[in-house]
């Protein structure tokens, strides 16, 4: 049984899924940025991956001057809305606020983003105006943070950018992919907006690149092209029974069930498959729906688990049960998945081992895969880039790829970081395409 | 159980907690509500002649998340009918026969002043306080600080008052002159039995600068008002130090400015002030602070050992002396527990750019900075900003036995000469070249566009 009742109404879902990190009020921000220490050479700017001067943005709030405190937050990072609702801050800035080490509770430095953030975008406030055109052309394959993030930083400099994204929404998996009680589709859409309208670049959307032709026409039209491409769909298990109905990838549910709310089909005995973040989110989301029980099954211990601490509690909290150390063998049904046949396992020498004649059958409704995305490697094989073993994108230290013509960043050559890594390295790609681009 | 109960002048009171004259004590309704609550006494809004009022009155300073650490108004004494704050007053010592109700006056004339005298008297009041002391409104009309800046008009005034005052009289000072013993020697010269200080310190608390207009703002303008609360408690201990150092005054003092918890008051009681007056925080947080205050007193005095007030007032006055008579010998440097410290490097910053580069860095990714113990020079500066309780604290180095004061020195003949002399401060703190200020590595994100 979970925490939480099956939503029937929008109404009733917006209660179960209320923000985990709602906006402060005037009030609220006023009196938090009022205890931050304004530290010198502050631990919580060495841990933001995007470098905000963070205690120079609380100083502006605590001055009243929200504005200037948007600034400076938009000035490192331009996804400064979504970064302060959606980032691991209790892994990031607030996790090296320097409070932790005197048991006072950190300065909650996403909220007081966000709050600063949301004033400049309400007021559609312009703090950067992008120099004159140069004559340079850039393409960005691909409307997520890093993509954003590039292309912003490119415009400033007077760079004309045309970003190409399949889908029919900006920015990639802040849209489709993250739990909806840390950003709604709106916030998201709202801070694209306004820096679709600051910067100045256009989105071609529903514009999947993945043609040969469609490559050529690229590399003819543009000067760079940049790969923020991101991850594809939920990785395969390649096991038995994968094609039942009601097994479905991590990203695909929480892509529905961000458009589908409370009409997102999911109900009775949940099985999440796999131990990191996404993992941990799709739980909660389920328990959030309401279904009758949600059991994570993870390979390995929970001491081996990806996801963060505070998610799995966060997880925990809403309802989800664990099982470690399990691997799935095959999944059982007619039609649709109706158990999930389960092998123990130990770790050997970090590799995990099946213990033989430990097999045990678990039943369900539903099996979630949260074992990680995919790659869209059709199209690297296309333009011909050099992966890793992993898969992933390899860059030089200015993130070009083993294409000349060609840079990356996000997830596609990280793997899978969060929104902040590929907003910072989006931006660093595009600083090294400026540089390129004065040269040649 | 230690005894609260204060004799001021003549004037009794449970404890030595009064409200001071202001808005919390404009009528009897409030003063009947305050005693109940705790408070020992209270003075009497001040009564006098008729006024007008403005709107709106008061002005705020806040500091980051504190509300009214500096608290400003322009508004003028009681503006209710004197026969309605007569008849209060009555009904008050009635109810309250042991409270201390002292009535706060301010007139212009001779015979003003002895009418009005012998009116609170008739009434009850246990007490007399002259106003000598509001800084706007009042003082443009030649009443308030216009007499307490003057000693002279003071003295003569403070005469008017003893010509027929047969309960005890306090004379409030004002804060706004350069040295204010001289209004207390006049008073006490004039034979008031007692003083009463500060009064607000004349003020503008703020400019909105969106629209240029000081606060508090009337029609789209402003004035200057009285500055009280939290803030302006230093400048009333040193003010109630100079009185209570001063032979000429000898008369007992009630303290007032910035008083918001006991340990507020201790400290006051203890530069010289037999009885507190509050003001500011009453309209703030409301009569209940005195529960807190009462206790906070009691447990004070068990714990020191002291039967009743008088045992501890006055206590710290003898440890002001003047700056030629303390102890150059006397030295402490600065030492950082690191085992508390939690690497914001505040102290850092604060004596590398605001006092005497005597702190270094650690080496990243350690955060835990350390005292350059030949550059510091025990100013206290770094325990002071530090957010760790105990974390810095100050080492004394000397070990006591030799004692100097510059007054010692200056009747030896001992003073340094020239900055080279051997005797003179500084010599032995190195300062880096000015340039090499510039080569100081930067935070990385410090300035970066």
């Amino acid at each position: 049984m979970s925490e939480y009742q099956k939503p029937l109404s929008a109404e009733e879902y917006d209660i179960n899924f209320s923000a985990l990190k709602p906006l402060m009020s005037d009030t609220e921000a006023a009196m938090e940025s009022a205890r931050c220490l304004f530290c010198y050479d502050a631990p919580c700017v060495h841990a933001c991956p995007t470098g905000i001067d963070i205690p120079l943005f609380i100083r502006q709030i605590n001055s009243k001057n929200d504005t200037a405190a948007a600034k400076t937050i938009y000035e490192s990072n331009v996804f400064g809305y979504a970064c302060g609702k959606v980032c691991p801050t209790e892994e990031l800035c607030e996790g090296a606020c320097v409070y932790n080490h005197s048991d006072v509770k950190p300065i909650e430095i996403g909220r007081l983003q966000s709050f600063a953030s949301q004033k400049s975008i309400a007021n559609n406030k312009k703090h950067f105006h992008p120099l004159a055109p140069v004559g340079k052309k850039v393409a960005v394959v691909g409307a997520g943070p890093a993509g954003i993030a590039c292309a912003a930083e490119l415009r400033l400099h007077g760079i004309s950018v045309d970003i190409f994204e399949a889908k029919e929404n900006p920015s990639g998996l802040t849209v489709h992919g993250v739990a909806p009680y840390k950003i709604s589709n709106e916030e998201v859409l709202a801070e694209m907006s306004y820096l679709e309208n600051q910067y100045g670049f256009n989105i071609h959307y529903n514009t999947l690149i993945n043609t040969h032709a469609e490559i050529k026409r690229l590399e003819a039209e543009y000067d760079t092209i940049f790969l923020g491409i991101g991850l594809w769909k939920s990785s395969e298990l390649s096991l038995p029974g994968e094609e039942l109905e009601r097994v479905i990838g991590a990203i695909e549910f929480i892509e529905q069930l961000r458009s589908d709310k409370h009409h997102t089909n999911i109900s009775g005995k949940v099985i999440v498959l796999g131990g990191g973040n996404t993992a941990m989110d799709v739980a909660s989301e389920c328990c959030r729906m309401g279904v009758d029980e949600v059991v994570l099954a993870y390979r390995r211990s929970r001491q081996e688990m990806g996801a963060y601490g505070f998610e799995y509690d966060l997880a925990r909290a809403a309802g989800m049960r664990s099982i470690f150390n399990v691997m799935p063998l095959e999944l059982i049904g007619d039609h649709a998945v109706s158990a999930v046949r389960f092998i123990t396992t130990k770790t050997e020498n970090g590799k995990v081992v099946p213990v033989p004649g430990t097999e045990f059958t678990d039943f369900c409704d539903w099996v979630i895969k949260a074992t990680g995305q995919s790659r869209q490697d059709s199209l690297l094989d296309l333009i011909g880039i050099a992966r890793n073993k992993a898969g992933n994108i390899i860059t030089d230290e200015n993130f070009q790829t083993s294409n000349a013509r060609y840079y990356a960043a996000g997830d596609a050559v990280s793997g899978g970081q969060e929104v902040v890594n590929a907003v910072a390295d989006g931006k660093k790609a595009a600083k090294a395409i400026i540089l390129n681009l004065r040269q040649s | 159980m230690p005894s609260l109960q204060v004799n001021f002048a003549g004037i009794k009171s449970p404890n030595p907690f009064w409200l001071a004259s202001a808005p919390p004590t404009n009528s009897g309704y409030q003063i009947m509500k305050a005693f109940d609550a705790g408070w020992g006494g209270a003075v009497w809004k001040t009564l006098g002649v008729p006024i007008v009022n403005v709107s709106s009155r008061y002005g705020s300073v806040n500091y980051r998340d504190t509300r009214m650490m500096g608290f400003n108004n322009i508004e003028l004494i009681s503006d209710r009918p004197l026969k309605d704050n007569l008849r209060e007053i009555t009904e008050v010592k009635k109810r309250f026969p042991d409270h201390a109700v002292i009535a706060s006056l301010m007139v212009q004339s001779r015979k003003e002043w002895h009418q009005i005298v012998q009116d609170v008297t008739n009434a009850g009041a246990d007490g007399i306080e002259l106003n000598f002391g509001c800084p706007h409104g009042m003082c443009e009309r030649g009443m308030g600080s216009a007499v307490g800046q003057e000693p002279e008009v003071l003295k003569t005034i403070v005469g008017w008052v003893m010509e027929v005052a047969t309960i005890p009289v306090i004379t409030k000072l004002t804060p706004n002159i350069t040295d204010i013993t001289q209004p207390a020697i006049a008073a006490a010269e004039a034979g008031s039995d007692a003083i009463s200080l500060i009064n607000t310190i004349q003020s503008i608390v703020g400019v909105d600068i969106d629209d240029f207009v000081p606060y508090p703002k009337v029609g789209g303008l402003s004035t200057n008002g009285g500055y009280c609360g939290p803030a302006v408690k230093p400048i009333a201990l040193n003010m109630l130090k100079n009185c209570a150092q001063h032979p000429g005054v000898n008369i007992p003092i009630s303290g007032i400015g910035g008083i918001e918890n006991w340990r507020d008051a201790v400290e006051f009681m203890l530069l010289g002030a037999s009885t507190v007056q509050v003001c500011t925080a009453v309209m703030h947080y409301g009569f209940g602070i005195i529960r807190e205050m009462v206790a906070g007193l009691e447990n004070y005095m068990e714990e020191k050992g002291f039967a009743s007030v008088e045992d501890f007032v006055g206590k710290a006055v003898p440890k002001v002396v003047h700056w030629e008579d303390l102890n150059l010998r006397y030295k402490v440097v600065a030492s950082i527990d690191a085992n508390k410290c939690i690497g914001c490097q505040l102290c850092y910053t604060a004596c590398e750019d605001g006092a005497h580069q005597a702190i270094g860095l650690a080496v990243a990714p350690d955060r835990k900075p350390h005292i350059i113990e030949e550059n510091c020079v025990g100013c206290n500066l770094c325990s002071l900003v530090c957010p760790v309780e105990n974390c810095i604290t100050m080492q004394r180095l000397d070990d006591g036995s030799a004692t100097e004061s510059w007054k010692q020195r200056t009747d030896a003949n001992m003073i340094p000469t020239t900055f080279d002399d051997s005797r003179a401060g500084g010599l032995h703190h190195t300062l880096p070249d000015p340039g090499e200020a510039l080569k100081v590595i930067k935070p990385k994100h410090y300035g970066i566009r």
